[in-house]
């Protein structure tokens, strides 16, 4: 029924990555090891960089996959391999009477009102460009090209202030990960 | 023809919510940052469907900024992690406690 309707190939996309995904993201929250939880966390971010590409957003899934499975995994993974795998945490011990019930519950609610939101809603209308004059996405530019354009043009001072916040991020990581001098009581601790 | 719209929206709504469950059970400081990766990506899904659907550049920008953002907050934040654990050699949250009044 689903074939008949939609195109094979963007069906059969869309279940791989919906499978990476979903399976990633629950291993996220269900292992033990950390270590496994960072790889799952790629797993899923891969899936997420299909859903990219199957949208046409081409250069966001590069960036997905060279930003986040690159470099914030890798900084998880430094940090879980600098701590060491604090093997406290257990998954089966619940220290907090009726945490996951309660968080189930609210989760539940919250993504039921959101998919009934969704499909009781004209969001998903497909009406074209909301402040593009009409154009469709795709006019045969390409996609890095627009969202330079987009992101040089409309969004040239919020893209100035993430040059700021980069510096202030990597400063304030320096700052609280520096390990201080152990001498005399004049050194200043961080 | 391609997929609906809403299958994407619907995947985004429940990875969302997994990331949000992981989020309010789980105590290692760790595990808890990246249920809210997940987050984050599930709302980058969003965007990026919506983006397709309405045919507007605005929200892959919007996912751009995004993914700066989280490159920053995850710095800073295992930033925190580390130094947290220097004085309690703990990652789990439920022994920052001193707030409590």
């Amino acid at each position: 029924m689903i074939a008949t309707s939609y195109a094979v190939p963007s069906v059969l996309i869309f279940i791989t990555a919906a499978l990476l995904i979903l399976v990633g993201a629950v291993g996220v929250i269900s292992v033990k090891n950390p270590v496994h939880a960072a790889l799952s966390l790629i797993m899923t971010l891969f899936g997420v960089a299909i859903a990219f590409v199957a949208q046409s957003a081409d250069f966001l899934a590069a960036v997905q996959i060279i930003v986040y499975a690159g470099a914030i995994v890798v900084l998880f993974l430094f940090v879980i391999m600098f701590l060491g795998v604090d093997r406290r945490d257990h998954v089966s011990v619940e220290p907090l009477v009726g945490q996951r019930p309660l968080a189930a519950v609210g989760v539940l609610l919250t993504v039921g009102g959101l998919i009934t939101l969704m499909a009781r809603s004209h969001w998903v209308s497909g009406a074209m460009s909301v402040s593009n004059d009409g154009h469709p996405l795709s006019s045969g530019q390409g996609n890095v090209r627009e969202l330079g354009t987009a992101v040089f043009t409309t969004y040239i001072f919020a893209f100035e202030a993430t040059a700021a916040l980069l510096i202030i991020a990597v400063v304030g990581a320096v700052l609280l990960a520096r390990r201080e001098r152990a001498t005399g009581p004049e050194e200043v601790s961080s | 023809m391609n997929v609906p719209a809403a299958w994407y929206l619907v995947l985004a709504a429940l990875l969302f919510g997994v990331g949000a469950f992981g989020l309010l059970t789980r105590r290692s400081a760790l595990i808890m940052f990246m249920c809210i990766e997940l987050m984050l990506n599930a709302v980058n899904l969003t965007f990026v469907t919506f983006s397709r659907t309405l045919s507007d550049i605005s929200g892959q920008a919007t996912v751009f900024f995004v993914m700066v953002v989280a490159a920053a907050e995850v710095t800073v934040g295992l930033g925190i992690v580390v130094a947290v654990f220097r004085r309690r050699s703990s990652t789990s949250v439920d022994e920052l406690s001193e707030m409590k009044g």
